[in-house]
């Protein structure tokens, strides 16, 4: 081993570096923030940089759960002890409640992701939240490109791609009035490269289901869905037992896992190296609904 | 895709750095096309986005792939063809992490691209070769010494529309370096390329044997930030203070900040301002246990030996290196805002390192032209895109740096007190 060059900083510490200060500058500017959790690698990794950042305090904020009663069992478990272990007020945003109470309405197909939107807004302004931590980064999707470390949401938390604020070396503007708020994203510069080598060299644990397994799915539109009480066999369908992880955590009537061997966090990262398919492209049957479907969400007030 | 490449992808992570460059320049000067040829030729373009372009091409009725529509991800872009912001994206190799800021050429040009430089290690600046500077190519470069973008690179692209012709090359580049010898840019690289056919891009051309420099990537893997750095003035802005209400751990007062420059370390005597009491650093902690020494851009918490009242918006340097401590500042200041102009008599909300306080501007010396560099002293106020010298007088001290010797302590933004928008950006001259 050769000595390590002087005030040498790997491309990890910068981008570590750079996330602590968002979310330092957030706890020192904002009154009330809250951490988006989803129990999905992004903010998993999010999680970690608040634990970093306060040390060795505790994690000085809330973290949310918008639950859209569509989970895995492994993510929902990983959620509960996580939360237990870092002693966190687990703030959850049921959408089943919501459908319930008759806040929101089921979609026809039954998907609710896009239904999870009014459900987070409500419960942005029951709890007075005024800074939302989410675990967006700018390589996932071409609205989110565009997206600011720090982005403004007017009182009925739409976001404006057209009237940003111009975000300026490390000089963010959390300005607001009473009832507006900003989305946070400290993941912002991070590829899904970046986050995989940071769970590695962090040694960060992970639900079970981003590791190659076994599971029954059913082929959809080119992508394997696993079949469980969300996802029924349609007719003419058939399932199948295949060995798949999941690239991306999300609600799991809409989120398909990838053919993939790979069961360590090292192959992992050479599977994710050496793919021509963008994560989201590959296990997201929501984007799939039109070219600026991200964009259209988001200006609602989705993540 | 070379072999390298490849290997990259799977090399430790560690080893690798991370610089982030802005680009600048219109769609006519091959910007898109040589943003596309570095993400494709670094496998860094996935085949769905890829498809998803072309369909989209297709659907329009353009004649090649469009892959100005990779970074157009908004609907009113894809609508009106146009770029409006800054767009980011995101490549490796086995050496580095690069963060491109991908700034229009057209809109809002002067805005987006100073927002694009404010954080660059490198600027891109793109000229067709068969139309040589233009007016657009001086304000990139003028731009790029003002926001003191350490490096600069031009790309003399198209080169094969004038059959790779040296003295085509020749003429451009002794006329940038001339006008770059104006402007104090301490680093200029020009290289002769063709975007569209990835000539110089990833790799060496044949077609440019009297050409002796590096190929763009290859440059950009080695060019030399390390010392871009400010090793010297120590600098830690504090940011936040962590005193844990806890049980297991008590009597901790820690100074949470990222090193803005110099090196920090355990045994140091420091001093505190505004007030300049003096300490000595007692650790430096991070999340994985104390470091021996902290430095930029490291995000770290100081213990000092003494119990000294400190606040966020304070900040720790050397007693015999001090930034200014001053109310009267003048700066270089670049307007953001299109509903109101900059007008002497106006106050603003101003955002410096952690510390935010009120100003009023003072005076407007003069506004510049950034074509000309012609000085207009009979200006009276600043408008969107516009950029001059203004004096101003803050509520209460910032501890301030000239811009050209720390953009971080020489940084600032305004905000509006009314609306809470950013409308300027600005660069200090002299603090007192």
């Amino acid at each position: 081993m050769s000595q390590p060059k002087p005030y040498r900083v790997s491309h990890l510490d910068a981008l570590e570096a750079e996330s602590i200060f968002v979310m330092r500058e957030v706890m020192a500017e904002f009154e009330r923030p809250v951490l988006l959790f989803s129990g999905g690698k992004d903010s998993i990794v999010m999680l970690r940089l608040a634990e970093k950042a306060f040390a060795p305090a505790r994690i000085p904020f809330a973290v949310m759960h918008v639950d859209t009663g569509h989970n895995f069992p492994e993510v929902l478990d990983y959620r509960d002890s996580r939360v237990a272990t870092l002693g966190l007020n687990l703030v959850v945003a049921s959408v089943q409640e919501a459908i319930d109470a008759g806040l929101v309405r089921e979609l026809p197909d039954g998907t609710r992701n896009r239904i999870q939107t009014p459900v987070l807004l409500a419960a942005v302004e029951k709890y007075r939240f005024d800074a939302l931590f989410g675990g967006a980064r700018r390589d996932e999707e071409k609205a989110r490109a565009k997206e600011r470390m720090f982005s403004f949401r007017d009182e009925f938390g739409q976001w404006d791609p057209k009237n940003q604020r111009p975000e300026l070396w490390a000089l963010y503007n959390g300005k607001h009035h009473p009832g507006e708020s900003i989305r946070v994203f400290p993941l912002s510069n991070w590829t899904e490269l970046d986050v995989w080598h940071y769970i590695a060299r962090e040694k960060i644990p992970l639900p079970s289901i981003y590791y190659a397994h076994d599971r029954e799915v059913v082929e959809r539109d080119g992508m394997f869905y696993a079949v469980n009480e969300f996802i029924r066999l349609r007719d003419g369908e058939t399932s199948q037992v295949r060995r798949v992880r999941y690239r991306t955590v999300g609600d799991a009537s809409q989120t398909a896992a990838v053919l993939s061997d790979a069961d360590t966090v090292e192959t992992v990262i050479a599977e994710v190296a050496a793919t021509r398919i963008t994560e989201r492209g590959a296990t997201r049957g929501d984007d799939k609904v039109s070219e600026a479907a991200m964009e259209d969400r988001k200006r609602e007030g989705y993540f | 895709m070379t072999q390298a490449l490849l290997e990259a992808e799977s090399a430790p992570a560690q080893r690798m750095d991370l610089l982030r460059f802005a680009t600048a320049g219109s769609v006519d000067d091959g910007k898109s096309t040589l943003i596309g040829r570095l993400l494709y030729d670094t496998k860094s373009i996935f085949a769905d986005q890829l498809d998803a372009v072309e369909a989209v091409s297709a659907a329009r009725g353009d004649e090649y792939t469009n892959l100005a529509l990779l970074t157009d991800g908004l609907r009113a872009e894809r609508e009106q063809g146009i770029t409006i912001d800054v767009a980011y994206r995101y490549f490796a190799t086995p050496r580095r992490k690069f963060i491109i800021a991908d700034t229009p050429g057209h809109i809002q040009y002067t805005r987006n691209m100073v927002t694009g430089a404010s954080t660059a290690d490198l600027a891109l600046i793109l000229v067709d070769a068969r139309k040589g500077l233009v007016e657009q190519s001086r304000r990139h470069a003028f731009l790029t010494s003002l926001l003191r973008v350490p490096h600069l690179v031009l790309c003399v692209n198209k080169m094969d529309l004038v059959d790779w012709d040296k003295s085509v090359y020749d003429k451009i580049a002794d006329e940038f370096t001339s006008f770059a010898a104006k402007l104090e840019i301490t680093d200029l690289t020009i290289i002769p390329v063709s975007a569209l056919n990835g000539d110089n891009i990833a790799s060496r051309s044949e077609n440019s044997p009297w050409y002796e420099g590096s190929s763009l990537l290859h440059h950009l893997e080695h060019v030399h930030i390390a010392s871009d750095r400010n090793l010297v003035d120590v600098r830690f802005p504090v940011q936040y203070v962590i005193r844990p209400q806890s049980t297991t751990v008590t009597d901790y007062r820690g100074y949470a900040g990222q090193v803005a420059s110099g090196v920090l370390k355990p045994g140091d005597e420091v001093m505190v301002l505004p007030s300049g009491l003096t300490s000595t650093i007692a650790g430096i902690d991070t999340a994985d246990g104390p470091v021996a020494e902290a430095f930029p851009p490291m995000s770290v918490t100081v213990k000092l030996s003494d119990e000294i009242d400190i606040s966020r918006g304070d900040l720790i340097c050397r007693p015999n290196n001090a930034p200014a401590v001053a109310q009267d500042i003048e700066a270089m200041i670049c307007w953001m805002d299109e509903s109101a102009p900059l007008r002497v008599g106006a106050k603003y909300t101003i955002k410096h390192t952690t510390r935010t306080a009120r100003t009023v501007i003072r005076g407007l010396q003069y506004r510049l032209d950034v074509n000309t560099l012609h000085r207009d002293d009979s200006a009276g106020d600043l408008k969107l895109n516009e950029i001059g010298r203004v004096k101003l007088r803050t509520t209460v001290p910032l501890l301030a740096d000239e811009y050209r010797r720390n953009r971080t302590t020489g940084g600032f933004i305004l905000i509006d007190e009314g609306t809470n928008r950013t409308v300027g950006a600005g660069m200090i001259i002299e603090a007192q």
